[in-house]
């Protein structure tokens, strides 16, 4: 399929199973220097044009780190599924990310008792590395593999009671060709399809460790 | 005297220089500075100037005349028309209930009704020149006292124009012989012609205002010589005058008219900027001439013949005024300020006695009391107000507040803060939101009565006064903020409070960079200046217009003013480092270019290499 070509999703009704249900994704975005990120300018722009999809700019929203925390609920309420995009900055998500998780995932509101707001609701990372696939494991130059760095989102995600997908990574980004990387934002935007169309097989994208993987199975099944 | 001018020149304004600042730093005034000043150089003290203070006096009636031209130009007709149930009612209230007191007073010592009318006409005007020049000075300008006085003012300068021209109308039934010394080309007329005529004038320079003047203002404009719009816009005044002259009227009164027909034109405050500093100047020398011509000798010779009118005069305007008012709900204090305020008689009735003394109205002798009255009338004012401000007002003022005081802790007011315009109503609102009570000083009596209601602590007062300090809760509080927005008073208080408090944390508002300066050579820390943030915040919000990423132009602004309170600090240490010690204007030049060749240094990005991946891709 060609996925430079942005994909009108049909809204479906609601429905709380089946294959084809129109799910709504949020994709939180954190880069404090977006201007000068080629990776991730070529990323969003291949983001697929859609109702479900909401592309939430936190350095654009919050210069001042001021988050407010009503609206950002109100904003997860109304999606199914969260994405934490970000560059990995030191293993980790830059400072604005962490803070919004700390301000916005209260108790008593996303954990904890009477914290069921973001209950059966799916997150992931989606993340762009300066290093290779390769550096990233036990014998690898960073020692850890990405999903290990990645832990503490899982365990958040797990403590809100959300399902938590392997990592959908942009890798090695210093020596990406502009082929390569056209067709990187060519599978975020077919994933981001594939999601809000509803397509499920959750066991089936929790067997890869990225979901690059996946999505390399998927459209080999697709086109033949 | 050849060395005539040069001399007097260096009388007058040697005088001036010696006498206003000590006026000044007395807590009385320029205006009081001045009539000092023309008391010291005039004939009965060190006798500089003789009879020809007289002259000078002709002369320096010329700053009435621009500053009634100034008053007419920030006569908006839209500003009138809001002012007017002050201006109709007080004014009219003002001059009616004065005048027919004074002249059944007048009346029962035996005048004739003539003379007691037109004088007490004259005697219920007042001292325009006098009244907003104090007010100004106080920044007592936009209280209920200061607005009240401006409209009661503006009434008074209007009725001088009928006065004027029902003037020859009493004087038909005396016989108009004027005794050949007239210059009016309308002596010996009959007074319905002077009348008619006055009304002419009066008409012509409206319409001379409306269709003459503005074009050639235009053409004037045209030729971009700064002195050249200058000139003309002397010239207006100057033709002005002397076309009310030639008629016979007052010139200060042709000018306002002039004035208020060029209030709307578009060349409005270029004017205003032209004439104002040789109004100041004139208005100066008027005062002067006014000290100057005080005749000590009548004085001396029958004391009570001017010392007791004085008093009659004084004490029934104050009364009337009093009672308008209580009329129109001003408050106690403030009512004060208006009443004391207005009670001199004016400059115009200088005018309105020469006048009547041609017209036959009122023989030589009390002529020259009566002059003499208005001239030590006029002295009068600055002394009330200074003696109102710092024995009464201020009393009144915080008389609710002492009482209140015992029940409030001062351990929960830690804040103080001194001026609560904008600016520091800001801090006290922010604060307060926050739980933190601030006890504020203020002298605007209306805003202290306000706040008061609204729950705020407020003190009324001058902020660097040591009893208004102390009453305040100086010696609890831990900070203190001056948010003045005059730069020399806040640095007045800072001076007080390092001497009487100098436990407390001073935060200071400066106007600008030179300012801030000064306040940090005194060695206060906290020092804010009041468009910094604001215009930082404005150039962020451009970078993001043009497209930037708004937390990169935030940075970018974060950057900015931390490096700017940095190369603040830094200048401030060094800008004594120069030969010459004295701020002059190469410094200042010196000091814009150094800022500005380190602002091209600094990059906003510095220190954002880590979230660059193009960089690390080089390596």
């Amino acid at each position: 399929m060609k996925i430079d070509d942005p994909m009108i999703v049909p809204t479906l009704p609601h429905g709380d199973d089946g294959y084809f249900n129109t799910r709504r994704v949020l994709i939180l975005f954190a880069h404090p220097r977006f201007e000068k990120s080629r990776v991730n300018r070529a990323l969003l722009s291949a983001l697929p044009v859609s109702d479900a999809i909401t592309l939430h700019d936190l350095y654009e929203l919050y210069p001042d780190y001021n988050i407010d925390v009503e609206a950002e609920k109100q904003l997860l309420l109304t999606h199914d599924i969260v994405i934490w995009h970000h560059p990995f900055y030191m293993y980790s998500a830059p400072a604005i990310l962490k803070q919004w998780m700390d301000l916005v995932l209260e108790y008593g509101w996303a954990h904890g008792e009477g914290g069921d707001f973001l209950k059966n609701k799916t997150a992931f990372n989606v993340i762009t590395t300066g290093g290779t696939r390769e550096a990233y494991r036990s014998d690898g130059f960073n020692r850890f593999t990405i999903r290990e760095f990645l832990c503490t989102f899982e365990q958040t995600a797990r403590l809100c009671k959300m399902t938590y997908l392997p990592p959908f990574a942009v890798q090695g980004t210093y020596r990406l060709t502009n082929e390569e990387l056209a067709r990187h934002a060519a599978d975020y935007g077919f994933l981001l399809q594939q999601l809000s169309v509803g397509a499920n097989g959750r066991e089936e994208m929790e067997q890869f460790s990225f979901l690059n993987d996946w999505i390399a199975t998927r459209q080999r099944i697709q086109t033949p | 005297m050849t060395e005539g001018f040069l001399f007097q020149a260096l009388v007058y304004l040697t005088a001036a220089i010696v006498c206003v600042p000590i006026a000044k730093r007395l807590g009385m005034g320029s205006v009081l500075g001045y009539l000092l000043a023309g008391i010291v150089i005039g004939p009965y003290a060190l006798g500089f100037i003789g009879r020809e203070g007289q002259n000078i006096m002709h002369f320096a009636e010329f700053g009435v005349v621009m500053m009634l031209f100034l008053i007419g130009l920030e006569l908006e007709p839209s500003h009138f028309w809001g002012m007017r149930h002050r201006i109709l009612g007080m004014g009219s209230a003002q001059i009616i209930i004065t005048s027919l007191v004074l002249c059944a007073g007048m009346m029962l010592l035996d005048f004739n009704w003539k003379t007691a009318l037109a004088s007490s006409l004259a005697l219920a005007m007042s001292s325009t020149a006098i009244v907003l020049q104090s007010l100004k000075e106080k920044g007592l300008g936009d209280t209920t006292a200061g607005k009240s006085s401006f409209a009661v003012l503006l009434f008074q300068d209007i009725t001088v124009i009928p006065i004027l021209a029902l003037l020859p109308l009493l004087a038909v039934s005396t016989g108009h012989d004027t005794g050949g010394q007239g210059k009016a080309i309308l002596e010996g007329l009959p007074g319905w012609l002077q009348t008619a005529a006055v009304l002419g004038a009066g008409g012509s320079v409206v319409l001379a205002g409306r269709f003459v003047v503005v074009p050639f203002l235009r053409v004037v404009a045209r030729t971009h010589l700064r002195e050249l719009l200058t000139a003309a816009a002397l010239l207006i005044v100057i033709s002005t005058a002397f076309l009310m002259q030639l008629v016979g009227l007052s010139p200060a009164l042709g000018t306002f008219l002039a004035g208020v027909v060029l209030a709307n034109s578009e060349f409005r405050h270029e004017l205003e900027s032209d004439i104002e500093p040789f109004k100041g100047l004139l208005l100066g020398l008027f005062f002067i001439a006014v000290g100057a011509s005080i005749n000590f000798k009548l004085l001396i010779d029958s004391p009570l013949q001017i010392i007791s009118p004085v008093f009659a005069v004084i004490t029934i305007k104050t009364i009337v005024l009093i009672g308008t008012g209580r009329l129109f709900k001003i408050t106690f204090d403030q009512n004060l300020i208006f009443a004391l305020g207005l009670s001199q008689v004016g400059e115009f009735a200088f005018v309105l006695f020469g006048f009547m003394h041609q017209l036959q109205i009122m023989p030589d002798h009390l002529t020259d009391i009566m002059m003499a009255v208005t001239a030590f009338s006029m002295t009068t004012t600055p002394l009330l107000l200074f003696i109102s401000e710092r024995f009464i007002l201020h009393r009144f003022g915080t008389l609710e507040a002492e009482a209140k005081e015992a029940d409030i802790i001062d351990v929960q007011h830690p804040v103080i803060i001194a001026g609560f315009g904008d600016f520091g109503s800001t801090i006290g609102r922010f604060l307060r939101a926050n739980g933190i009570a601030a006890t504020i000083l203020d002298n605007d009596s209306d805003r202290v009565d306000l706040l008061r209601k609204m729950g705020f602590k407020v003190f009324y007062g001058d902020a660097a006064r040591p009893d208004i300090l102390k009453s305040a809760g100086a010696d609890a509080a831990r900070v203190l903020i001056t948010a003045v927005s005059d730069p020399s008073t806040n640095y007045d208080l800072v001076k007080k409070i390092q001497k009487h408090y100098p436990h407390l944390t001073i935060m200071v508002r400066t106007k600008d960079r030179q300012d801030a300066y000064e306040i940090l050579d005194m060695g206060v820390k906290d020092v804010y200046r009041e468009s910094l943030d604001t215009s930082i915040r404005l150039g962020v919000d451009v970078l993001v217009k043009l497209g930037y990423r708004r937390y990169s132009a935030t940075r970018a602004g974060q950057n900015f003013l931390k490096y700017d309170e940095a190369a603040l600090l830094k200048l401030a240490t060094h800008r004594h480092d120069e030969k010459s010690y004295i701020y002059n204007a190469r410094e200042q030049i010196m000091l814009e270019e150094q800022l500005l060749a380190n602002d091209r240094e600094v990059n906003p990005t510095i220190n954002d290499h880590a979230w660059e991946s193009d960089l690390r891709k080089e390596q």
